[in-house]
């Protein structure tokens, strides 16, 4: 990689505490521009909360998180909507507006930002879909599809704005093996010709292998990473047991 | 590395000599934030391309291009198709290309036709009648799956949730006690005060007392702790039971084997008509005395206040009135928890039970009240 020196994200000592129960301690990584960083570990280790913090939807106990420079943690809340405007953000489940077809949950962050007109706003929406493979259920409403289908939706909307950082909450779980495959096929693409950095909670292994530059993988016990780096050498040779466990599927 | 920072500009080449198309040169970052008017230039520019003039799009100076920029490229691609003319794309970077080969299948492009346009009256009428008519069936298995749930509670009581119905107690009553007070103290309070300004043209002022009792006690406490208990516990039955269907917890249940309306809404409408007498006598408490300030300031003594009361009142009346009372509360529970259960899928399907909980609870409150009248008056009670 050419830019490898340049860090888009940096979190730096990020400690989360939820009343007594701390779940993540001293937590510090980067996430380079144009890679697409994984982050994964077993149910509960605090995966989605990481990722929470990573975009400033709650406050950390400590820590920083640096997005392109700017500190998300620190910024009041109307400089963070400039920073929020560089990523998107796909929930784990979706989270599409209900009383909005598919074709309109897409547009509303192009009528909200862009000054474009209805119709160019129109052919932008219905190509995010199209990259998703729901061109032909842009007027459907979200409670009319499945669970695969809105969480495809909700990527497409997520990139509404062409962000250059996309966050993806478990995109391949509950999807067919195909339609999955097919997803980590879309965020390498991306990747790969629009430079758009990935951050993506998944213990989804085929999609880990898949698409990951590089993941961090964390744990429950410490509350912090046990392993960093490119998943495939992580699985034959990281020293801890635990860690090889995980990535070849085996029972501890 | 991509150049974002370029503003993208757009411009329109007549054909020269040696090409005989137009060239149109797009240049700079195309991005979504910055588009616009590119976006509305271009297309100003294409129409203005004679029809069967052919036209060549030089991207060569595009520096980035997102997913909007390749939209802006179809645009213009598809626009040329329409007006008949050839269309030629050159010097896109291959990452660029790769995204706009994506797109190579335009059906996506056409507008697609709208749903339902105008619709005739009598479909409109046709679908109301039905919808009528599902809503009435569903009504009447809702009564009577409540009906068996509360006779198999009877029977067996120590099945039933108390936990649950505690629980809801302490919602549905105790904590609509602070609103249901002071809602009744200021209901007394403004009767007495317009009833005294009347009374006094016939020197009856003492009446006013006689005139606030009878109206809160036979009417208006009822009346009001029902009212409250729609806008406050029937809205949040509907709500959360609502939420619970959305969620599929319903299904969770059926599946369990468990009632719907035997788990849920038997404690509900349990806690309601239990509380509903109880708040009811404190909004009379509470009536009486916001009354008994304005009776006391006219310059009566607190001894003919409850002596007039006690001349007014008979305890068939404060029967009477506690009936209602706990009817009301059976209908505000039974409907709140039947429109919760009957949310479709989507947060906004909550806020429509939610809605139609009130309304229905205080419609039922409204004809139950006229029927008691009717009845209480034709029993002499």
């Amino acid at each position: 990689m050419t830019n490898a020196a340049k860090s888009l994200i940096e979190v730096s000592g990020l400690s989360v505490v939820y009343g007594d129960y701390t779940v993540l301690k001293e937590v510090s990584f980067e996430v380079t521009a144009g890679e697409v960083f994984v982050i994964l570990g077993g149910s509960g280790c605090g995966k989605s909360t990481l990722l929470k913090h990573m975009i400033g939807l709650y406050q950390p106990a400590s820590g920083r998180v640096v997005i392109d420079g700017d500190d998300i943690v620190a910024r009041e809340a109307r400089d963070r909507e400039a920073i929020l405007r560089k990523i998107g953000v796909m929930y784990q489940s979706g989270a599409l507006f209900g009383s909005m077809t598919l074709l309109e949950n897409v547009s509303l962050p192009l009528e909200e930002f862009t000054q474009l007109d209805a119709a160019a706003i129109q052919l932008i929406a219905r190509m995010k879909l199209k990259l998703v493979g729901l061109e032909k259920f842009a007027d459907y409403m979200p409670a009319e599809i499945s669970g695969g289908m809105q969480k495809r939706a909700a990527i497409a909307r997520a990139m509404a704005l062409d962000p250059s950082i996309l966050f993806l909450d478990e995109p391949s779980a509950g999807l067919d093996p195909v339609t999955s495959a097919e997803l980590d096929a879309l965020i390498k693409n991306l990747a790969q010709n629009l430079g758009i950095t990935f951050v993506v909670v998944t213990h989804e292994l085929p999609s880990i292998f898949a698409i990951a530059d590089r993941v961090i993988m964390l744990d429950k016990s410490t509350k912090g990473i046990v392993a960093t780096g490119d998943p495939r050498v992580l699985k034959d040779q990281h020293e801890a047991p635990a860690v090889r466990r995980f990535f070849n599927r085996e029972a501890a | 590395m991509v150049n974002k920072s370029k503003l993208p500009t757009a411009a329109l080449v007549p054909p020269t000599q040696s090409s005989g198309s137009f060239r149109f040169v797009l240049e700079g970052a195309l991005q979504a934030a910055t588009l616009h008017q590119v976006w509305k230039e271009s297309m100003h520019q294409v129409a203005a391309v004679p029809s069967g003039q052919g036209l060549i799009l030089d991207a060569s100076k595009v520096s980035y291009c997102d997913a909007a920029g390749i939209a802006l490229i179809v645009a213009v691609e598809e626009a040329l198709k329409k007006q008949g003319s050839p269309f030629e794309l050159i010097g896109l970077d291959a990452r660029y290309h790769r995204l706009l080969e994506q797109f190579t299948d335009r059906t996506f492009a056409q507008e697609s036709s709208s749903k339902a346009d105008c619709r005739h009256l009598a479909e409109v009428l046709g679908e109301g009648v039905v919808n009528l008519s599902k809503d009435a069936f569903a009504l009447v298995s809702f009564v009577g799956e409540l009906i068996i749930a509360v006779l198999w509670a009877i029977f067996h009581p120590r099945q039933l949730r108390w936990r649950d119905v505690f629980l809801t107690c302490e919602n549905v009553g105790a904590n609509a006690l602070p609103i249901v007070a002071l809602i009744s103290f200021l209901i007394g309070l403004i009767i007495a005060f317009q009833a005294a300004i009347p009374l006094r043209q016939f020197g009856a002022q003492n009446f006013v007392a006689d005139l606030v009792a009878v109206s809160l006690v036979r009417e208006l406490g009822p009346l009001m702790t029902a009212i409250i208990l729609a806008g406050r516990s029937g809205a949040a039955f509907a709500a959360e039971i609502g939420t619970m269907k959305v969620n599929e917890e319903i299904n969770a249940l059926t599946t369990m084997g468990l009632q719907p309306v035997r788990f849920l809404v038997v404690a509900r409408v349990v806690s309601a008509v239990v509380m509903m007498p109880v708040l009811t006598i404190f909004s009379l408490l509470f009536g009486l005395i916001g009354g008994g300030i304005v009776y006391l300031s006219l310059g009566f003594s607190l001894v003919l206040y409850c002596h007039q009361l006690v001349g007014a009142l008979d305890l068939a009346d404060l029967a009477g009135g506690l009936f209602k009372g706990a009817v009301f509360g059976l209908l505000v529970a039974a409907v709140g928890c039947f429109r919760g259960l009957q949310t479709e899928i989507g947060a906004s399907a909550v806020g429509l039970s939610t809605t139609r909980a009130v309304v229905s609870g205080i419609t039922l409150i409204v004809i139950a009240d006229g029927i008691f009248s009717v009845s209480f008056y034709l029993l002499g009670i």
